[in-house]
């Protein structure tokens, strides 16, 4: 069987890398466009799929809410956006309110929705969790549909084209530029922020033992909420740039954004934060590469059917630990 | 200075702790012996109120702090070392004490402290960067003492530090425990199943039955004592 396994893996790396080259070789500037653009989509899924790493890290809960949550930024940011629009603000002033006010919103949703709907059964059965984790998710959909519209909304590019990137503005737009460069910054705060600050010392620490962190004096439910307001504040940012990137948003959009960031979450290991990042890139990357040599209809299909095949082979993911080498 | 009374702890339906009394003065060795399955283990986590008691009390210095978060427990200078060491298994040595001394924020205290557990152990600073989970099991037992010490406890909470280890590494882990009480006049509570050494290492011992204190003498005492000598001791 492990024979077999790796067989069919060189046998498929090998064709597929064979069609890649000659398809790179034959149109170069086609295969960088297709990169980029699948490195924009892993970024943004990287945004979000932190937040369900961190949070299923430290109470081994898939939070399906969290998809939600981005919508709610993208929605903040674009009621925001119009009002301040309205009365003819600074464009600069707008994109600096619309993402303090998106941030802002989703990290209190977020915290709002640990408190009622996980907190209360911490120590009910897990599909407990999760089951309420799903109620959460239809109601926010559901509220903002009523609050606002069903309708897709135009969202205007908070984002304006840079003069300054106009060369290269062929392969890769500057909204494209700004959501690499964004999400970069936040990935390097992300980390310095859990690797040197207490609250990131205490974050790993709960997630390892939480008795034993509350044994040195960890308040571990603050570290949970923490790690919601963190989670949802990435997410707002991933939000509020897909929505600057597609330019158009409805109450819907945070369901197969949050499937997709949750694949690339599975891909990388869940509960591991580089290998949400890494699964993210390598899930957009890919889905990119799919729509461009293949078939574009079939995107989602492709999504899906990665989260199958790693169920299978990997189910820890790319850097996930296997949960029996745990000490 | 700590006081538990007629203290009842459940666990579920179990009835773990049936109203346990017990009593330790500032600067005092305890121990606490036992079958498996007596309590003693439940003791020190209704203590440190991870399992919180369901009737009676846990006073210290006069207050009461039965229904205290645990993270507020240990703020007060309670601090356990519970059983199976719990160290934090992917973070390495070094980060493993810092997360002991997480309430603290004098800066060169810490650093004093560090120097004072790597001077205990040298093993540990030998080790500082090695992943915890990777030690081996007397390293962990030293690594989670001296965590515990980084808080620069009241009262430390000893749950089988001899569990599982070789009769020379116990034998110095008792040894600085003593060291730990004379030098830095820590007060300290031992949960142990090895009676010989608990009881020679306390000022004072109950023995535990059930979920009941069956017994409390001094060390000295109990360890000539027929009925502890046969259960416990196995002469």
């Amino acid at each position: 069987m492990r024979l077999f396994k790796i067989i069919l893996g060189v046998a498929v790396v090998g064709i597929l890398g064979f069609l890649g080259i000659k398809e790179i070789i034959a149109d170069p500037v086609y295969f960088l466009e297709l990169f980029l653009g699948g490195l924009t989509r892993g970024s943004i899924y990287a945004l979000i799929a932190l937040g369900y790493t961190m949070v299923y890290g430290i109470i081994q809960l898939i939070n399906f809410a969290h998809g939600e949550i981005y919508m709610i930024g993208a929605m903040t940011a674009l009621i925001v956006a119009s009002v301040l629009g309205l009365w003819g603000w600074n464009s600069a002033v707008i994109v600096i309110l619309a993402f303090v006010f998106a941030i802002v919103y989703s990290c209190a949703y977020g915290f709002t929705v640990e408190k009622i709907a996980y907190m209360p059964l911490r120590t009910a059965p897990r599909l407990s969790a999760l089951i309420s984790a799903i109620g959460m998710s239809l109601f926010l959909q559901n509220y903002v549909m009523l609050a606002q519209t069903s309708e897709y909304m135009p969202f205007e590019s908070l984002i304006p084209d840079f003069k300054f990137w106009e060369p290269f503005s062929h392969i890769i737009t500057s909204v494209e530029m700004t959501i690499i460069v964004t999400t970069v910054i936040v990935m390097i705060l992300l980390g310095i922020l859990i690797k040197f600050t207490k609250i990131g010392k205490a974050m790993r620490a709960a997630a390892q033992d939480k008795i034993m962190a509350s044994l040195v004096g960890i308040n571990v439910n603050r570290v949970i909420s923490t790690t919601f307001v963190v989670g949802s504040a990435t997410a707002a940012i991933g939000g509020v740039l897909i929505a600057c990137h597609v330019g158009q948003i409805n109450f819907y959009i945070g369901f197969l954004a949050g499937l997709k960031a949750f694949i690339a979450a599975v891909l990388g290991g869940i509960g591991s934060i580089p290998g949400a990042v890494l699964g993210s890139l390598v899930l957009g990357i890919s889905e990119s590469m799919f729509t461009g040599y293949f078939w574009s209809e079939y995107e989602d299909v492709f999504a899906f059917s990665i989260l199958v095949i790693i169920l299978i082979f990997r189910p820890s993911g790319i850097l996930g630990r296997d949960e029996t080498s745990k000490v | 200075m700590l006081k538990l009374k007629d203290i009842h702890t459940f666990y579920g339906n179990i009835h773990a702790l049936k109203g346990i009394n017990l009593e330790i003065s500032e600067g005092e060795v305890i121990s606490l012996i036992g079958a498996n399955g007596a309590g003693k283990s439940t003791t020190l986590m209704t203590t440190s109120g991870i399992v919180p008691a369901k009737q009676g009390s846990v006073e210290f210095k006069g207050q009461d702090i039965t229904h205290m978060p645990a993270d507020d427990i240990v703020k007060l200078g309670i601090c356990q070392v519970p059983e199976g060491r719990r160290i934090f298994p992917y973070l390495t040595v070094a980060e493993n004490l810092d997360m002991g001394a997480f309430l603290r924020n004098d800066k060169d205290g810490i650093k004093d402290d560090f120097d004072y557990v790597y001077n205990l152990f040298p093993i540990l600073a030998d080790r500082k960067n090695q992943i915890g989970g990777t030690l081996s099991g007397g390293e962990q037992q030293m690594l989670a003492i001296s965590r515990a010490l980084m808080s620069r406890p009241k009262v430390l909470l000893l749950d089988e530090p001899s569990l599982g280890l070789a009769p020379i590494i116990v034998k110095q882990i008792f040894g600085i425990i003593k060291k730990i009480n004379e030098e830095q006049k820590t007060t300290i509570f031992i949960v142990e199943q090895n009676a010989n050494l608990a009881l020679k290492a306390a000022h004072r011992g109950y023995v535990m039955e059930n979920g009941l204190i069956t017994m409390t003498d001094t060390g000295k005492n109990l360890l000539a004592n027929e009925d502890v000598k046969k259960a416990y001791l196995g002469i």
